[in-house]
């Protein structure tokens, strides 16, 4: 595990580094941080465009071990059950506001399969259901600064917001809640090249699960060509 | 500031820090209560679906990830003890359930004459599956007549898919077809009709011609149909 700097190239070799977050954060949700991953796609490979068929067919093996007893069965699983509690000790009733994993494979209850999306959700889902740890990507050309975690401030989030609320933050401009998909200029566009892969690990989760993630998604994109 | 002054004005801030200390010392206790008390409420949710449901255990919240403070962590808690109390309640009344239902099992096995026609299903005992207990006459009307009583258990579920041809209602691309699962008659389309179960596949039918979808776990019905999940 390594912090890393505001330099592009040096987060582009590492396997997975950890981003900043508050000291006031990191007191009172001790294991909460933010790993960052940065790859570079192929020239071929479009984020929104089609999922090839490895991709699809993976999405398709997982559909078939993913079913109503093992999401109901989730819950015990330790890194599902350690973002449960997190969920918890901010304020989330995750039975209201599901975590990532459940998410996904009640969505799978629903629809019948992991239908396939796109390249890049496709990738992102098949880390997550691998893993049980979300992921999400950034382009990384449009970030200024390494993304971290911190308090949202008053109006950061809307007019309503109070402020207090955890968020990502990349930059003053970008600010998105934790757990929620990122804001629009710095979701991975078509002709995004460089995407900046980001995992949430909380307390009882693993470092190694959270670089597991980060590894799916890389090596997935990397070797689409 | 004179002496005496510095002397009554220096233990406040320290009296701070100490309050401070105290009260992190008391948010993180309460984290790791909630920590334990989530854990057991999944556990026994797990265990007892769908006799336990998986509702949610307090007020909808609408704010977003935030840090507690300890009024609101102890209300966490406090809620989760509330659930937790229910659901235990709910977990001793099936497990009282299936004790029953093991008693009259064995009642019906040792004198299966005493309890004619009586018909326990496995879940009521206790197991897993659509298994059901029944006390039958061996050998029919003869059996009736002749007081010839035997407790059978039925094969279980239906199959999850067979070899059948699809109606043309479920001839749709799987990316489209759960779109369906949120109209009314939802639930028709995923039964596959009972005729096509029966006699071998015919000339032309492909695998391609199968329904689209195989949802025959019991336990996959359960959960869509499961109001409280969505």
């Amino acid at each position: 595990v390594s912090s890393i700097g505001e330099d592009p190239e040096q987060r582009l070799g590492a396997e997975a580094s950890v981003g900043w977050c508050e000291p006031a954060i990191e007191d009172e949700l001790p294991g909460l941080q933010i790993a960052l991953s940065e790859t570079r796609l192929p020239g071929r490979a479009v984020p929104s465009g089609p999922a090839p068929a490895a991709v699809r067919e993976r999405l398709a093996a997982l559909s078939n071990r993913f079913n109503g007893s093992k999401a109901i069965n989730l819950r015990r699983e330790s890194v599902p059950a350690a973002y449960r509690v997190f969920f918890r000790h901010i304020g989330l009733d995750p039975d209201v506001v599901r975590t990532p994993i459940e998410e996904a494979v009640l969505e799978r209850m629903f629809d019948g399969a992991f239908l396939t999306r796109s390249l890049l959700a496709d990738v992102l889902l098949i880390a997550l259901l691998d893993t049980g740890v979300p992921v999400w990507a950034l382009d990384a050309d449009t970030l200024h600064g390494t993304p971290g975690i911190r308090m949202s401030r008053q109006g950061e989030l809307g007019e309503q917001d109070e402020g207090g609320q955890l968020v990502i933050a990349a930059g003053d401009a970008a600010v998105w809640p934790l757990f929620t998909a990122p804001k629009a200029p710095h979701r991975p566009r078509n002709g995004s090249r460089r995407l900046l892969l980001y995992a949430l690990q909380v307390n009882g989760v693993s470092w190694l699960a959270v670089e597991e993630t980060l590894w799916i998604c890389r090596s997935a994109l990397e070797a689409v060509a | 500031m004179s002496r005496s002054e510095q002397l009554s004005v220096a233990p406040e801030p320290l009296a701070n820090t100490v309050g401070a200390e105290a009260e992190a010392a008391a948010r993180q206790a309460l984290r790791r209560q909630i920590a334990k008390l989530e854990r057991e409420l999944s556990q026994l949710v797990a265990e007892g679906f769908p006799d336990i449901p998986a509702t949610c255990s307090g007020a909808h919240r609408r704010h977003g990830p935030r840090l507690l403070g300890l009024a609101e962590l102890e209300r966490e808690r406090d809620a989760l003890v509330a659930s937790l109390g229910e659901v235990s309640g709910l977990a001793a009344a099936r497990a009282e359930r299936h004790r029953r239902g093991r008693e009259l099992l064995a009642a019906m096995q040792l004198e299966p004459a005493r309890y004619k026609f009586v018909r326990l299903r496995a879940v009521d005992v206790g197991e897993a599956g659509c298994g059901v207990w029944r006390v039958q006459p061996r050998l029919g009307l003869i059996g009736m007549l002749a007081g010839w009583w035997r407790v059978t258990l039925s094969s279980g579920c239906p199959l999850a898919k067979g070899r059948v041809r699809a109606r043309p209602s479920l001839h749709r691309p799987a990316s489209s077809y759960g779109r369906h699962l949120s109209r009314p008659g939802a639930a028709r389309l995923l039964s596959v009709p009972r005729s096509a179960h029966r006699g071998r596949p015919h000339r032309g039918e492909h695998a391609h011609e199968r329904a689209p979808l195989a949802l025959g776990h019991r336990s996959d019905r359960l959960l869509l149909g499961h109001r409280d999940l969505r």
